[in-house]
């Protein structure tokens, strides 16, 4: 019960945030809430005893994106064009999506339900055996680096080769500006030289 | 107990969401925005306790270092208006170096 009323009010400061993320159009404010928004996220996917899940939304959403999104804003204007009138049709398809998948939810099992497929086809095999097999405490950990370590390697060098591809394209030096340049505090120049 | 110092907290992350959306300055927001970031460690700590499992609190720690990191990032944005290595061309002897 308490857990539900905590789910709650998460949930509403979730839909406030995102209904001022749409209303807003100073960009660096909408980078500030979508930072708020994964925090918020996060600490709903604790409550549904999610916490790996919960560490990856902190970690990429709260923390790289807001990183990135700055980065981002640094290169381009601070506010968003407005556009004239209301835009019907880009609503519409909105609420339809929003509507088809509120209705594929009806047939998933339900929240904790053990009787779930994802709990009865190869899971027990994996809680069981795991500890003999591999000789790892943490059967997320076993199966990320073990069973599937393969994977996992391709899907590291395929971020490393984007990396390496975004750095080979843009180059690491910043794009220069007036403002930075005024920006540069006069003693710190003295300190270089 | 717990229950009810969640709720306080909830409140507290109400009123700093209405910082946030109220401004008016930057730096108010900015201000708020770590405020609600460790209101969320104080958050998941609380949660734990109350739903009887309290071993989230190393995933708190992570949080409170990515709160530490972002405002860092927003405050390095705010100085410089770029984020990366932004020494390289004030260094004296390049071209088009400030001197």
């Amino acid at each position: 019960m308490n857990a539900i009323i905590i789910d709650l009010v998460l949930f509403t400061l979730l839909a406030a945030v995102a209904i001022q993320i749409v209303r807003l159009n100073h960009l660096f404010v909408v980078t500030m809430l979508s930072g708020v928004f994964s925090l918020l996220t996060a600490g709903l996917f604790i409550t549904m005893d999610a916490p790996d899940v919960a560490f990856t939304e902190a970690a990429v959403g709260a923390g790289i994106s807001t990183v990135l999104m700055l980065g981002t804003l640094a290169l381009t204007a601070h506010s968003q064009k407005t556009t004239k009138g209301t835009q019907t049709v880009p609503l519409l398809v909105v609420i339809a999506t929003g509507m088809a998948l509120i209705y594929s939810t009806f047939d998933m099992p339900a929240f904790g339900d053990p009787e779930a497929p994802s709990h009865v086809h190869v899971g027990p095999f994996y809680i069981e055996e795991t500890p003999e097999l591999i000789d790892v405490p943490n059967i997320v950990t076993a199966v990320l680096a073990s069973y599937r370590g393969f994977d996992t390697l391709g899907e590291v060098v395929v971020v490393f080769m984007a990396g390496v591809g975004v750095l080979a394209l843009l180059g690491h030096k910043p794009i220069r500006r007036a403002v930075e340049a005024r920006a540069q505090p006069a003693n710190r120049r003295e300190e270089d030289a | 107990m717990f229950f009810a110092a969640s709720l306080a907290l909830l409140a507290a992350m109400l009123l700093m969401l209405v910082r946030l959306f109220a401004g008016p300055s930057l730096y108010d927001r900015v201000l708020a925005l770590n405020a609600f970031g460790t209101k969320t460690v104080l958050l998941i700590g609380l949660v734990g306790f109350v739903t009887d499992r309290p071993d989230f609190m190393d995933i708190a720690l992570l949080y409170a270092l990515i709160n530490f990191v972002g405002t860092i990032a927003v405050l390095k944005f705010f100085r410089y208006r770029a984020l990366g290595d932004i020494d390289d061309d004030a260094a004296p002897g390049k071209p088009g170096a400030p001197s």
